[in-house]
């Protein structure tokens, strides 16, 4: 069974109490230990993919114009949420307890001072085609 | 957490090893590709059907050649595999639509000798090919892809995980590709002399894409896609060998050989970027250098310089440096004013920033960006925050350099960019904390 793995990201963090602001080493261990995160899941044969996304100040909304159907472009109505979507993970597992454990273990990611972030992942399972009839 | 979940490639593990040397086969396989395709498409006239042909041709070949030898003449029997398929696949629509066969024995005479190109007309057979991948007609996005196919010899599924898409995705743009060019109408012979120095530009302009594909993805985990950078050089050494007197032709190859020279002093052990003044030199690439610096001399000398030579020129003094401090930035600087006035454009201006910076101080430097704020061509990118933050950082202004660093952390859609920029701004930040 596959499933969406979203991380989301506390957006009043990013500029002025966010990972801009921790040590230099802190950044670093944090970088590798996602790297080492990603690395596992595809020896583990689980991945499917993985993508970060940009910062949410570039994120906008289109919609069709009523008549025309042209794009309508506008500034992302999330200025006032508090999380973004920072990235997402697609992966393939046996049993929601495995991606139970595989989010959990990225939700662990060390943040300032190597202190576990607890990161709040958000599971999606991916639709899939019916089950064959018996 | 407001940082990325970098979820970096495997690719991008796996960097800073030199790729593998290619199989001789593959190789060769690669090189007699362009020249195949253009005597097939001479012969059935169909660029699409002699495409697939083609493709299905070297194949066969990457199947059989390694276990039972490369044939006495392997772009013969190249040419008669892609031919016969050629011929399948006439013979399937002649029964499909029921039409006279006559067509088909017709051309079926055509066939016979299947080496019957000297070595001049395959030449003009891989110029032909490049114009027609890079024909006007043609998305930028198609014309890299079918590039890499039609005259790089690529598979699909080579090209679509280069290009980290799915293979599906990348047939179906190589396929409208080859479309836009049947109704182009284009025919398969060189552009007349008036034309040809056009199409020539935007040919070297694909393979400069392709290259900086490679190089520096413009999107994603992955700081280099060594194997685009690496075909784009190998595409370029063809189009120079059938053009040695061209000049911007040759500043090209040397462009890409002098920044393809540091691939692997350019990241860390962890995917990290290094900036040219901390990369280890000991690690970049002597004999890419040394080739690269002698095309470009020769090229210079000669006269006629354009963009692709001044930018060769400029990468060149960088190999030239031993120690970063040993740069010769009063030249570079020189050279940047050259090259804006040729072809103005704020990332070259950016640039010059940065050299003005060197030589005459960071005030200098603040100066040529200030302009750039209302310059639409840039909008906001996050370049022009990178080139402050480092210009601030010289000037001692620590805090508004890390102001400035962060506002590119959050504007590029680079992962290891945005992972060394937050790390910039740390660090700055620490020396502030550490008055």
């Amino acid at each position: 069974m596959k499933f969406m793995m979203m991380m989301h990201a506390p957006r009043a963090g990013w500029e002025e109490a966010g990972i801009g602001t921790w040590p230099p080493a802190d950044i670093r261990a944090h970088i590798a230990f996602m790297l080492r995160f990603n690395e596992q899941l595809r020896e583990s044969g689980e991945l499917v993919d993985a993508q970060g996304l940009a910062l949410p100040q570039e994120a906008r909304i289109v919609r069709a114009a009523p008549q025309s159907g042209e794009p309508i472009v506008t500034d992302g109505p999330f200025a006032e949420s508090k999380e973004f979507l920072a990235g997402y993970w697609i992966v393939d597992v046996e049993s929601v307890g495995r991606v139970h454990q595989i989010a959990a273990r990225v939700s662990a990611a060390p943040g300032k001072g190597g202190v576990p972030m607890s990161i709040p992942i958000e599971i999606r399972q991916v639709m899939s085609k019916p089950p064959e009839e018996l | 957490m407001t940082h990325s979940p970098s979820p970096l490639d495997p690719e991008g593990l796996r960097r800073g090893e030199r790729e593998p040397d290619v199989e001789p086969e593959a190789e060769l396989l690669r090189t007699l590709a362009p020249q195949v395709l253009g005597s097939v498409v001479r012969r059935f006239g169909d660029f699409a059907s002699a495409e697939d042909a083609v493709q299905e041709a070297l194949l066969a070949a990457a199947m059989q050649w390694p276990e039972q030898g490369v044939p006495q003449h392997p772009r013969a029997w190249l040419i008669q595999v892609a031919s016969r398929r050629m011929t399948d696949h006439v013979r399937r629509e002649i029964a499909r639509r029921r039409r006279e066969t006559v067509v088909f024995e017709e051309r079926q005479h055509d066939l016979a000798p299947a080496a019957d190109r000297d070595a001049a007309t395959a030449h003009d057979d891989t110029l032909i090919l490049l114009f027609m991948c890079a024909h006007p007609a043609l998305s930028e996005h198609a014309a890299i892809a079918l590039t890499l196919r039609a005259v790089g010899g690529l598979t699909t599924g080579e090209i679509a995980s280069a290009f980290l898409v799915p293979e599906s995705t990348m047939a179906q743009r190589i396929s409208r590709a080859k479309q836009a060019i049947r109704k182009s109408g284009v025919p398969f012979s060189l552009p007349g002399e008036a034309e040809r120095e056009q199409r020539l530009t935007a040919v070297l302009h694909i393979l400069y894409l392709i290259f900086s594909e490679g190089y520096v993805s413009s999107a994603g985990a992955l700081l280099t896609r060594a194997d685009l950078a690496t075909e784009a050089i190998r595409l370029a050494r063809a189009v120079h060998q059938l053009l040695p007197q061209h000049a911007e032709v040759a500043g090209l190859l040397a462009l890409m050989l002098l920044t393809d020279a540091r691939r692997d002093a350019r990241t860390g052990e962890q995917g990290e970027l290094i900036p040219l003044a901390e990369q280890d030199r000991t690690r970049w690439h002597r004999g890419a250098i040394d080739e690269g610096l002698a095309l470009i001399s020769a090229t210079l000398s000669r006269g006629a310089v354009g963009p692709y030579q001044l930018q060769a020129a400029i990468a060149a003094l960088h190999d030239e440096a031993a120690r970063a401090e040993d740069t010769d930035w009063p030249q570079i600087l020189a050279l940047y004013g050259l090259l804006e006035r040729m072809t103005p454009n704020p990332m070259i201006t950016l640039n010059r920033a940065i050299a003005a910076a060197m030589v005459e101080g960071p005030a200098a430097g603040l100066a040529l960006v200030d302009p750039l704020d209302t310059d639409t061509r840039l909008g906001g990118h996050y370049r022009l925050d990178a080139v402050r933050g480092h210009l601030y950082e010289m000037a001692g202004d620590l805090e508004t350099a890390r102001r400035h660093y962060l506002a590119a952390a959050g504007k590029t859609a680079s992962i290891p960019e945005r992972n060394y920029l937050t790390t910039k701004a740390a660090t700055v930040g620490e020396r502030i904390a550490g008055g």
